[in-house]
């Protein structure tokens, strides 16, 4: 009888679904994975030690890039952080662009993330669907930010600047345009039989493994735990938000795919509901302190004050009180967190970023084992991993 | 603010049922801006996230951290330098909370990913990137930098250009490391509330 021995395979760092740089050496018994290690870090910039050089106005951009599918989500979990230790929260109308940018960074996040598990899995169609809605939501970051992706749009105090006009109108028919493409996607997908084979009763998770493992966002909820931040730990204005968290009952893959979809309904209704408050309320868009925000352009061509305010605030930057503070969001893959040490200074002391992926992508050994390796793909797919939140 | 003479003994408080469970392991307790802080004795670690995780409804460790206070001017030099932060979430009671156990270079820190599997990369990070070895961790590599990288990089003396520079050696054909001749520009000084600043 011939011999039989595991074999070791090396799949990544370049590879169309590894998602990234993802290089994952797999111990084989024939195509059943018996154990899979990722090695990581491919992607390190090393952002945590940058933070310590920089001023909090200097390190916006930086969050930009981590999760760079979903980057004002990022954006988000700094501002909140920054706010908390100088004790300040932003005009409710600043909190309402906010609200409404985060869940339009969701739609994104989850438009990519569908698209790619799709076209990892085969189906090629449901990526250019997914992609042309992503232009529609690029083009809100550029009317906004004039960036189509590193926004550095939402800042400590408020946002960058106020909406354009007529954005309100082109979101608004966006929003109605917008629950016929996510039809669109599941007549493509919810009942196809290939996409059925591939995702139900893959990478089954049961509630305790989620909980030990660290799963949060649509990881935990699709193992049937109805944990969402914006619910359960409201920040901005989400306590007066109406909407709904979508929960899985198995917790295997095809249930991941069905909460993310119907996350996407969801988002789609909180964006409805804060464009028809924005409608009627205008006010400003940052703190009245030019100390903390840079002072309006108009001012300083008259105004000595704001002349000086303005190269403080773009030079010095500003001082934020010694302390420490954690601030997470419920970013749209799950929770993103800000760990910010500051002793005082205009810099940060120690800055750490607690990336979902990074538990996602570590739980990836535990999801995979027993399965084959064709599955691999659809699990790293399912967890939605982007490296450079994982790696920093 | 300590809770040092906290007279009522309602245990909704972590820190006070941590006091009550673990006396002097309990080093400080104190209610942070997001939620309440416990200094642990090092040694007890491994057994206080085993009571917060059965007995307090902490299911989830969220984050797990290093801080290096070497130049933190709240840093007294008898202390140990590096603090290691524990978040924990607790789904089912909705709240958080944070432990912090000091260690030095060559101290050992319990490995509490007995407790929940998931501190394992958190702990292979803060090895990485500080140095702080993890006692009974089943698997203590590096995990975010080279293969073979030497020194700790978030340590506050390591330099932020870094030691080395690789490059592409055309005559051997592979990639090779040198020593790098970048210098740290810092552009905006720190500077601190009050200071003279020009």
């Amino acid at each position: 009888m011939a011999e039989i021995k595991n074999y070791t395979l090396n799949f990544g760092p370049q590879h169309p679904a590894a998602h990234g740089v993802l290089r994952l050496v797999m111990e084989l018994d024939g195509e059943v994975v018996e154990k899979a290690d990722p090695h990581i870090g491919l992607l390190h910039r090393g952002t945590e030690k940058l933070f310590e050089y920089k001023t909090y106005q200097q390190n916006v951009p930086y969050f930009d890039r981590f999760d760079y599918v979903s980057m004002m989500a990022n954006e988000h979990a700094y501002a909140l952080a920054v706010e908390r230790l100088l004790g300040i929260t932003p005009p409710e109308r600043a909190q309402y662009i906010r609200v409404m940018y985060a869940e339009l960074t969701r739609i994104l996040n989850h438009c990519l993330w569908l698209g790619a598990v799709a076209l990892d899995i085969g189906a090629m169609t449901v990526f250019l669907y997914c992609f042309r809605e992503r232009e529609d939501i690029f083009d809100f970051y550029e009317a906004v930010s004039g960036a189509r992706m590193h926004a550095a749009y939402f800042r400590p105090g408020g946002v960058a600047k106020d909406l354009p006009e007529g954005l309100l109108d082109k979101i608004k028919a966006f929003t109605e345009r917008f629950p016929g493409y996510v039809d669109e996607y599941e007549t493509l997908l919810t009942e196809n039989r290939i996409w059925k084979q591939r995702n139900v009763d893959i990478a089954v998770v049961d509630e305790q493994g989620a909980l030990d493992w660290g799963f949060s966002g649509p990881m935990i909820r699709g193992s049937n735990i109805a944990w969402d931040l914006r619910k359960t730990q409201p920040y901005d204005v989400y306590d007066k938000m109406d909407f709904e968290v979508p929960v899985g009952v198995t917790g295997d893959c095809y249930d991941r795919y069905l909460v993310r979809v119907e996350e996407m309904r969801q988002s789609n209704r909180i964006v409805q509901q804060c464009i028809e408050w924005l409608e009627n309320n205008p006010g400003p868009v940052k703190i009245d302190d030019y100390k903390l925000t840079n002072p309006p352009r108009a001012e300083m061509k008259t105004d000595m004050e704001a002349l000086i305010h303005h190269f403080k605030f773009f030079s010095e930057g500003y001082h934020v009180p010694e302390g420490e503070v954690y601030a997470a969001v419920e970013h749209p893959k799950g929770e993103f967190g800000v760990y910010l040490v500051s002793d005082g200074s205009n810099k940060p002391y120690r800055m750490k970023v607690r990336a979902p992926g990074f538990a996602h992508l570590q739980a990836l050994d535990y999801m995979t084992r027993g399965h084959m390796v064709a599955d691999v793909v659809a699990i790293l797919g399912t967890q939605d991993i982007v490296f450079g939140e994982v790696d920093r | 603010m300590v809770h040092d003479n906290l007279e009522n003994k309602h245990t909704d408080m972590d820190g006070e049922a941590l006091r009550q469970r673990f006396g002097a392991q309990i080093l400080q307790v104190s209610q942070g801006l997001d939620c309440e802080t416990v200094v642990v004795a090092r040694p007890a670690i491994v057994e206080v996230c085993h009571f917060l995780k059965c007995e307090r409804g902490y299911e989830q460790l969220m984050d797990l951290c290093g801080v290096d206070m070497s130049e933190h001017p709240a840093h007294r030099q008898d202390e140990p330098r590096f603090q290691v932060v524990y978040h924990l979430l607790s789904v089912s009671r909705n709240r958080r909370l944070r432990l912090k156990v000091m260690a030095d270079e060559r101290d050992l820190v319990d490995s509490v990913t007995e407790v929940w599997p998931t501190a394992n990369w958190f702990e292979r990070e803060a090895f990485d990137l500080f140095g702080i070895i993890f006692n009974h961790h089943p698997d203590l590599r590096r995990i975010l930098t080279d293969y073979g990288f030497e020194g700790h990089p978030l340590r506050k003396d390591f330099p932020l250009t870094g030691r080395v520079e690789m490059f592409f050696d055309e005559e051997q054909w592979r990639c090779v490391y040198r020593p790098n001749t970048l210098e740290n520009r810092v552009l905006i000084e720190k500077t601190w509330p009050g200071g003279d600043r020009g």
